[in-house]
């Protein structure tokens, strides 16, 4: 067993088409860097610097890291970790 | 992939035009899915920015709707949100927080005493309208 991603609409033209891949376990980042190694430039997409970027929210089974330990959020084999880009936008500018 | 028209039934196109007015004078969004270029669910969300100007969508809620959405075996086809005082057009900011650019973008205008409602692809910076059929 593995940890399993979700991949968004957005970010599957880098991950061939795939909604769900598999990573290793460990933390948020680590994970989001493996999938580099893969992909590359995927992690470019969702964090910037070590950091999970303002518009990209990721949930761990049910839960916003941003409620848990942010990037350093420790994922196991089993868990589902879906990397969700935020829809925003305005009416000026 | 929706190009050039999509198909709003009527019930939803009023239920997305009167959660954008009960949303005014702050922006409203939510979210259409359906089959191919066909709608048949729409999700109303909330504004988490409570803003006239701005808008972004509760990431929870948005986070439920994309399992509902695979539970039911349909696609986001569109996303849409309100101009409470400017024109059905997408703002430099809509444009540059397009990330969807499989969805449609349909944006309805309050700044007249009809709605306006218009719907894009935007795609790497590039506009097209997309027509919207009601019925
Ligand atoms: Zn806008």
């Amino acid at each position: 067993m593995a940890v399993k991603i979700r991949i968004p609409t957005p970010l599957q033209r880098m991950t061939q088409g795939k909604e769900e891949v598999e990573g290793k376990a460990g933390t948020v980042i680590d994970l989001i860097n493996d999938l580099d190694a893969k992909y590359p430039g995927i992690a470019e997409r969702i964090s910037e610097g070590g950091k999970v970027r303002r518009f990209v929210n990721i949930y761990v089974n049910e839960e916003d890291i941003r409620f848990l330990q942010a990037e350093q959020t420790p994922v196991k084999d089993g868990d589902e970790v879906s990397i969700i880009p935020a829809i925003a936008g305005g009416s000026i500018i | 992939m929706i190009d050039k028209f999509m198909i709003i039934p009527q019930y939803i196109f009023h239920e997305m035009l009167a959660h954008c007015r009960a949303g005014y004078p702050n922006e409203a969004c939510g979210i259409l899915a359906g089959k191919c270029n066909e709608v048949s669910r729409i999700y109303k969300m909330t504004n988490t920015e409570k803003s006239s100007v701005n808008y972004f969508m509760d990431s929870k809620e948005q986070f439920q709707v994309m399992k509902d959405i695979r539970a039911n075996n349909i696609k986001m086809l569109a996303i849409f949100h309100s101009h409470p005082s400017s024109a059905a057009y997408p703002s430099a900011k809509d444009i540059s927080l397009a990330f969807y650019e499989d969805s449609v973008y349909i944006i309805v205008s309050l700044m007249d005493k009809e709605p306006v409602t218009k719907a894009f692809s935007i795609k790497g910076g590039d506009i097209k309208e997309v027509e919207v059929v009601v019925k």
